[in-house]
């Protein structure tokens, strides 16, 4: 007995450190869990009963099964891919803008692009669905677009802003001297150097976009443009198909797959840096 | 003088308010290792970065053997320097950092490799070619920046502190390799530096800047023996100056009056002549005798008493206090004899006049 409490004295931050793991994953263990299930009827999706568990493969063969899920998951897509282009290019363009060049109203403008961060997002999209109102712009796919755009481009500024904060301004003019013009300079020394950041920047808006429920539920109005959080919370109302928690599934397991990649990119990097020097 | 000198006229630069250089005038002759001397925020990095063509100035000509690159876009110039940080592509290996510019200038591949290999072999990094600039040594890095820039073959290599971030020993080292390489290359250097000693050593011309002006410029012998001012005298080395005014002129001489000694300077050896100035002697070129009685004859002398003795190795440093109260420095050198003389020790400081300077105050 005491042997036990001396040893839970010398590894209570450890424990601690497993109990918040599970914490943290254990939701997501339950959603892969249930993609593997088929439930009674669609009020059941989310119960967790081993006695009634009944495994089938029949979510992951027939993702589309459940009507409009597909349609919803590829508008996500879509969405998130042209926002996050366009929201990438303009990000981009301004953090260039704002620490490379000093101009009136640079100040404002880099206090000003924080503002979407900092406002809560009930009220941004209370205000956004005003404004298109006020314009009398319909509803549906470009609404939702401009919406996303709005508050990826301020994720984008800050990661971009970073990254070429750190960059020496000197490489610019190193690379002019050495005969680049200025687009030479920018394409050859600059954007390698920036691109991880950009990359960044990117993933960052597309999972930004993807997963962006309040905003996107003022801003699509009454149309049937019908996002994939929005098709869940709509489904929600009659009974979740259990192709969700396969869907989800995927989701989780591909940025995993980024997350890993990346750490092995990192480390691998380091690992030959080591080696060579 | 050939044709391909380095003319700056006029010029004039300002930052806001602040005048960084103010209506310069020079000339840098074709080949040679000039060096722009002087006190951090004199103008002499802005003066470099407006012949790259990094700044522009506000009033003034910048020609390069005749042609006007005033205005010139700094990729369009035949000039290529070296950065003070160096600002290698560390994405790039060091074969592809060097061969930058004459990719740029569209050299065909062959050519290309044959030319960095032989630069690299120049600078002694011909095993490193495929390494990434942060896998090297500060002093590697060093010359590969200069690789990069003399691959070009430019009319003019600028280098902007280029050895601010070596440590002192490799600095030395490298002192002599740049010098070296310019010999060998017999490219124009123009060396921007803060450290008087790096401009010594390697420029055969040293122009010493002051507030965005030229306060002197020569060989480096020449000014150090007899500056043309004050901040001159003690920016290049140490001077005692002690102040002086002047009385007269007889015999090819100036007679001064300091602090009650009649000392003379030859007429040769005075940037002013009149009213009140500054006597300068090199403290090497100071005596220490026993007495007034033991100063060899035609040698100006004054009283003093020794406060401080500092042995060096080379050579001993004393500080000799004068009867007005400012202390002199006095370098005796090693030579043998052992003859320290103490603190507390009343001495008789002498000087040839040949070898001291008057200058304005």
């Amino acid at each position: 007995m005491h042997g036990f409490w001396r040893w839970l004295a010398e590894k209570w931050v450890l424990l601690l450190g497993f109990v918040l793991l599970a914490y943290l994953f254990v939701p997501i263990a339950v959603v892969m869990l249930l993609s593997f299930n088929q439930p009674a009827s669609r009020n059941t999706t989310y119960v967790l009963d081993l006695e009634t568990f009944q495994f089938t493969w029949n979510n992951w063969t027939d993702m589309c099964g459940a009507a409009g899920i597909c349609d919803s998951l590829l508008r996500s897509i879509y969405v998130g891919l042209s926002a996050t282009v366009i929201a990438t290019i303009l990000g981009t363009l301004i953090s260039f803008a704002l620490v490379r060049y000093r101009f009136i109203g640079r100040g404002s403008t880099n206090t000003l692009i924080f503002l979407p961060m900092a406002t809560p997002e009930i009220v941004m999209g209370t205000s956004l669905l005003t404004l298109f109102i006020g314009l009398q712009i319909p509803m549906g796919f470009l609404t939702i677009l401009i919406a996303h755009v709005m508050f990826c481009i301020s994720f984008v500024v800050v990661t971009v802003k970073a990254r070429l904060a750190g960059l020496d301004p000197r490489l610019q003019e190193a690379a002019m001297d050495l005969y680049a013009t200025p687009w030479q300079a920018f394409r050859l020394v600059i954007l390698p150097l920036v691109l991880p950041g950009i990359m960044a920047a990117a993933l960052l808006a597309f999972s930004l976009s993807f997963d962006d429920f309040i905003i996107t539920n003022f801003v699509t109005g009454t149309s049937d443009y019908t996002t994939f959080p929005m098709f869940i919370w709509g489904s929600n109302l009659r009974g979740i198909p259990p192709q969700v928690n396969a869907i989800a599934t995927a989701m989780f397991l591909i940025s995993f797959a980024f997350v890993i990649a990346g750490q092995l990119r990192t480390r691998r990097r380091s690992a030959r840096r080591a080696a060579t020097s | 003088m050939t044709d391909q000198d380095l003319c700056i006229e006029n010029v004039t630069k300002t930052f806001g308010g602040f005048t960084a250089v103010d209506d310069l005038t020079l000339t840098i002759p074709d080949g040679s290792f000039f060096a722009l001397l002087g006190a951090s925020g004199c103008g002499k990095t802005t003066t470099l970065r407006m012949v790259a063509g990094l700044e522009e100035p506000n009033a003034g000509r910048i020609t390069l053997g005749g042609l006007d690159i005033t205005r010139m876009r700094p990729y369009k110039r035949p000039v290529n320097t070296v950065f003070q940080s160096y600002a290698l592509f560390p994405h790039m290996s060091v074969e592809d950092n060097v061969a930058f510019g004459l990719r740029r200038k569209g050299e065909n591949r062959a050519e290309t490799r044959r030319k960095v290999a032989e630069m690299l072999d120049l600078v002694q990094l011909g095993q490193y070619g495929s390494r990434r600039p942060a896998q090297l040594s500060g002093g590697q890095q060093q010359r590969v920046a200069l690789a990069r820039a003399l691959v070009n073959n430019p009319e003019v290599l600028l280098l902007d502190e280029p050895l601010g971030a070596l440590d002192l020993k490799l600095r030395r080292q490298m002192q002599i390799e740049l010098k070296r390489i310019q010999t060998e290359v017999g490219i124009t250097f123009v060396h921007v530096t803060h450290d008087q000693e790096e401009a010594m050593t390697m420029a055969d011309t040293v122009a010493v800047m002051q507030a965005g002006r030229i306060e002197q410029l020569g060989a480096p012998a020449e000014m150090y023996e007899f500056p043309a001012s004050a901040f001159v005298a003690n920016f290049l080395g140490q001077s005692n100056l002690i102040k002086a005014e002047v009385t007269g002129q007889a015999d090819g001489h100036v007679t001064v009056d300091a602090h009650g000694n009649r000392l003379a300077v030859p007429a040769g050896r005075c940037r002013v002549t009149s009213g009140t100035a500054l006597l300068g002697v090199r403290p090497e070129k100071l005596h220490l005798a026993d007495g007034p009685d033991a100063v060899p004859s035609g040698h100006a002398a004054v009283q003093g008493v020794v406060t401080d003795a500092s042995f060096t190795g080379v050579s001993t440093q004393y500080l000799v206090r004068a009867p007005w109260g400012s202390e002199l420095t006095v370098f005796v050198p090693n030579s043998g004899i052992a003859n320290p003389a103490l603190p507390g020790t009343e001495v008789a400081v002498h000087w040839s006049p040949a070898h001291s300077f008057l200058v304005g105050s």
